[in-house]
């Protein structure tokens, strides 16, 4: 397969990059790792007329920390950098966890976490990962940079809320406040294979950790027609260290959010149960001593 | 360097973008003309006729046609020839030297690692990754580096063990 006829420009800076795109209009498209488009051209699910290749653009491979504590992951920061990040491990547990489990270890060399951001497909784990943690999305068009909250940068299923001209420069995780905790699990049928269930869990804890949680963000993936914000499960941690009934109220009001359907990956019911089982499970173990959650060969196969 | 297509009758010979490229495969430095919707793994296979790199599902799973740029493994199906402008690329024809194996195709031989074989360019080349980053991994390592890649024949115990086998070796020759 092959994808159809298209002209290519692999522009050198990012000025450079937005004027193609504009003179472009909307048949142009922009390539970063290109794991989800190059896949779509050569099944001409996709048919750009225009590919913006952003790849020989410096200074985007980058993710860091800020002196405020945020962290930023630039547009070319690929998946496998992030899964061998020691800053990851270190500051941000639910990203750290998330890493690892995005599509497989060959994928992971080219994908891009902005791009998996900007693609919205409903079953993409980093949608969720970032809407829990409160994430935005930085734009940059002819006109200046933009900021977009993640929960309203993705309007719908491979929506989003960008103008033609202009190109998601970086996704930005906000500083926590408190020691932050949470993970990120995912059943999947086999490496690679789309999210059967993916819950992403973030909480922020006062006075470390089993302390009064100051902050918590719920994101599933896989559950319905777009990445789902629950807003109301993660409230219910609120306010409170984390106990037994907390952590069954949040994964019953998480379960209650998702909107999956039956097909050949599992049953609605079975996915719904899922969604609570690892809401509970990240919780333990954002509670306990523990690493943070994250899939090891047996936790995926659990 | 000339690519030929099957002509299906939707195309004319007119307004075809074609760019230049630099790049090096196996060590030797290349130009090559390319249409920029040419893929990496039509570029190696028909263009360079480097055969090795096999396609299995054009689909991204499979694996089979993982090619190194620039020493990580990719895959070659979902990457555009033209991205290749200015990196360096290593297929399974690059391993052997002039007489000998690489000790990952010894250790393909010795542990029965593969029966097809289909899969075999593609695991070897994301084992050779692996072992640059990690020269001594635990059997775990090696089942999570390959799991980009599938094998339909064998279950894959021997190509793990057929890694370790490498790796081993390539620790006592202090390669």
């Amino acid at each position: 397969m092959y994808p159809s006829r298209f002209s290519y420009e692999a522009p050198r800076s990012l000025s450079e990059a937005i004027s193609l795109l504009h003179d472009g209009g909307e048949d142009a498209k922009v390539l970063a790792g290109g794991q989800s488009l190059v896949p779509l051209m050569k099944l001409r699910f996709a048919s750009p007329e225009l590919l913006v290749d952003i790849n020989n653009i410096p200074g985007l491979d980058y993710h860091r920390a800020d002196a405020d504590g945020s962290i930023r992951v630039g547009a070319l920061c690929r998946h496998a950098d992030l899964e061998r990040s020691a800053l990851l491990k270190d500051k941000q547990p639910v990203m750290a966890a998330a890493a690892p489990l995005i599509a497989d270890p060959i994928v992971r060399n080219r994908g891009t976490l902005v791009g998996s951001l900007c693609h919205a497909d409903p079953q993409g784990d980093w949608a969720s990962v970032v809407t829990a943690l409160g994430g935005h999305v930085v734009a940059q068009g002819p006109a200046g940079k933009r900021t977009i909250p993640v929960a309203s940068f993705v309007t719908g299923p491979f929506q989003n809320t960008l103008a033609y001209d202009e190109i998601a420069i970086e996704a930005v995780i906000p500083a926590p406040n408190g020691t932050p905790a949470g993970g990120y699990l995912k059943l999947e049928r086999r490496v690679g294979d789309f999210a059967t269930v993916g819950v992403a869990v973030a909480i922020e804890t006062s006075g470390g950790r089993g302390g009064v949680v100051s902050r918590a963000g719920i994101a599933l993936t896989g559950v319905g027609g777009s990445t789902i914000n629950a807003a109301e499960a993660a409230d219910a941690l609120l306010g409170a260290p984390l106990s037994a009934e907390t952590m069954e109220r949040a994964a019953d009001l998480a379960a209650q959010a998702s909107n999956p359907r039956t097909d050949h990956r599992g049953s609605a019911e079975y996915k719904r149960h899922m969604v609570r089982t690892f809401v509970v499970r990240i919780l333990n173990r954002a509670d306990g001593a523990g690493p943070a959650a994250n899939g090891t060969a047996a936790e995926r196969a659990a | 360097m000339t690519i030929v297509y099957e002509d299906r009758g939707d195309e004319t010979t007119a307004d075809v973008p074609v760019r230049r490229i630099k790049f090096t495969i196996n060590g030797q430095k290349m130009i090559a003309e390319v249409e920029p919707r040419l893929l990496l793994s039509h570029l190696i296979r028909r263009g360079l006729q480097l055969t090795g790199t096999h396609m299995g599902c054009d689909t991204t799973n499979c694996g089979a046609c993982t090619v190194l740029v620039d020493g990580r493994p990719v895959k070659s199906c979902t990457m555009l020839a033209v991205q290749a402008d200015g990196h360096e690329i290593s297929t399974v024809e690059g391993l052997a030297g002039p007489s000998e194996l690489h000790p990952l195709q010894e250790g393909f031989k010795q542990e029965h690692g593969l029966q097809c074989g289909f899969c075999t360019p593609g695991m070897m080349m994301a084992a050779k990754a692996l072992l640059a980053e990690n020269p001594d991994p635990t059997e775990d390592e090696v089942r999570w580096a390959l799991s980009g890649n599938l094998c339909r024949c064998t279950g894959y115990q021997n190509i793990v063990k057929s890694v370790l086998w490498a790796a081993e070796k390539l620790r006592g020759s202090g390669a």
